[in-house]
């Protein structure tokens, strides 16, 4: 069973390395061919390396980065601890890779020339917050549909949640109103437009969750 | 340190382009790809707006065609802009014109400015 599993997507086995970012905001550039492309600036590193998990010391392997500056007097004793072994300065974000193909050295840098002009990379953020939405913002339910015909305030109501005295209650999994968006969202196969390694800035394709100035991890 | 900026005119060449405004009458000559081959249409009107800035900065092209009117919109530094020509200067009173899409005939005339 064990094996089976190891072969599903995502394999276990395939690298995957990556970068802390902080999304700038988005602009449109001209592609070779002249196309208009909407495009997210992405300031991205350089990160630190802040502690390798190898298989002898935690069980599996993985890599730390921090990204960000935090003052030092914003900074637990126990992170400001955990950052004076690697030698780095107080951050703000602290996130762990695995699958890197190989693993770096306490304390150095990762930077933006990981990535390539024309890679496919996946960004993951924390989407913009909707607050509590009905079924019809959320979960694009069609309403009632008509204004009239005895419509009196069910214009946006989600409809039956289900037959009656079987099975006499609500299956799971309903779609219903509730909160919309401020959740952890990726989105797969952005292309990167320009990497820009003087700035530390990524041109990726398309549009990337979150507000500007929010961080976001690129994964290659 | 406006990175959007910065990243935006690494990726555009922002080149000279004439000094026009609305109410101005301008040719576009663009260029426009048939299979492998290309060639340049022109397209003459009246400029309506000029939209945003630095890079992605548009503009607004209005045009009496066969009596339909038709709007188009480019971007100033678009690579597919081979040039932009300034036929006539006209004198308008706000920098965006469209009280001229309900207006035709006599009353769609714009004066021209004299130098």
């Amino acid at each position: 069973m064990s094996e089976f599993r190891s072969d599903r997507w995502p394999k276990q086995t395939e690298t995957m390395s990556g970068i802390i970012g902080k999304k700038i905001g988005m602009t449109s550039v001209f592609g070779a061919d002249g196309k208009y492309i909407p495009c997210t600036i992405v300031q991205a590193g350089p990160c630190v390396v802040t502690q390798v998990k190898t298989k002898d010391t935690d069980g599996y392997e993985a890599v730390q980065l921090s990204f960000g500056e935090r003052k030092e007097k914003h900074t637990s004793s126990a992170m400001a601890g955990h950052f004076k072994k690697s030698g780095a300065s107080p951050k703000r974000k602290v996130v762990e890779f695995r699958h890197f193909p190989e693993l770096p050295a306490l304390g150095s840098e990762i930077k933006v020339d990981l990535f390539a002009e024309g890679d496919f990379v996946d960004v993951i953020g924390t989407s913009k917050g909707k607050g509590f939405q009905g079924v019809v913002r959320r979960h694009h339910f069609s309403g009632v549909g008509m204004q009239t015909h005895g419509q009196h305030n069910r214009l946006r109501a989600p409809g039956s949640l289900g037959a009656s005295s079987d099975p006499s209650r609500v299956m799971k999994g309903m779609r219903m109103g509730g909160q919309m968006g401020a959740r952890r969202a990726k989105i797969q196969n952005l292309q990167i437009v320009k990497v820009m390694p003087e700035q530390n800035v990524l041109i990726i394709k398309g549009a990337v969750p979150g507000h500007n100035g929010s961080y976001v991890i690129v994964e290659k | 340190m406006d990175l959007i900026k910065v990243a935006g005119e690494a990726m555009v060449e922002k080149r000279e382009m004439p000094d026009f405004k609305a109410g101005d009458t301008v040719t576009v000559y663009y260029k426009i790809i048939e299979g492998n081959k290309e060639r340049i249409q022109q397209y003459q009107g009246v400029v309506l707006q000029r939209k945003g800035s630095g890079i992605s900065e548009t503009f607004t092209v209005r045009k009496i065609s066969n009596g339909v009117g038709v709007e188009r919109i480019f971007p100033l530094y678009s690579p597919k802009i081979d040039k932009i020509q300034v036929d006539k200067r006209g004198v308008v009173r706000r920098a965006r014109i469209f009280y001229l899409r309900n207006i035709s005939g006599k009353k769609a005339r714009i004066e021209e400015k004299k130098s």
